[in-house]
């Protein structure tokens, strides 16, 4: 029963899941969208950009590329999961000020779990493409 | 842009609730339960440890 479930969901499965979860991680959302999960898809987008917008509005510190400390290292990879806004950010030299207050580790922490959010997203949008999620 | 320590923690329970009610269930009806379930253990839980750290401190 539970396998006939699986290949009907993936019978209806209309897009490639490794696009779904390339346009997920470079987009927040679009592999939702991808699926026509139109709410689905604009909640995440809304919430993770918003959080990412939110981390660059208190001054939060965006890593780049390093071999320093582990925790340094870790943060990048998390910056790394916003995917497009990770790049842009970078283009324009946004969030490159050192950390002086509060808020502005609160913003870091922000930007981080937004790249974070957006790993979770994009591969929920790859699992509803498979059939591994039902709906 | 300013924001309190306490809205920073409102505004990261709303939208990680978000995600974490849409990519973690199934059911619409689910995700909303879940997303609620979530929001409400991320502030009870920082109000918790606050308290609890108000009362090592005194």
């Amino acid at each position: 029963m539970a396998t006939n479930v699986s290949a009907q969901a993936r019978a209806q499965s209309t897009s490639f899941p490794a696009m779904a979860l390339i346009a997920g991680w470079l987009i927040p959302g679009a592999g939702h969208f991808l699926q026509r999960k139109w709410i689905r898809g604009g909640l995440l987008m809304v919430s993770i950009v918003a959080m990412f917008i939110i981390g660059l509005a208190l001054k939060g510190k965006i890593y780049s590329p390093n071999t320093g400390d582990l925790l340094d290292i870790l943060n990048f990879a998390g910056d790394l999961g916003n995917g497009l806004l990770y790049v842009l950010a970078r283009i324009f030299d946004l969030g490159q000020v050192t950390v002086q207050v509060a808020t502005a580790d609160y913003g870091t922490k922000f930007m981080v779990v937004a790249g974070l959010l957006n790993i979770i997203s994009a591969v929920d949008a790859h699992s509803l493409a498979t059939g591994r999620k039902r709906s | 842009m300013t924001i309190s320590h306490f809205g920073a923690v409102l505004l990261f329970a709303l939208f990680t609730s978000i995600v974490f009610g849409i990519t973690q269930r199934s059911e619409p009806r689910t995700m909303i339960r879940f997303g609620a379930f979530c929001f409400v253990l991320f502030v009870g839980g920082t109000i918790a440890a606050s308290w609890i750290m108000w009362m090592i401190k005194h």
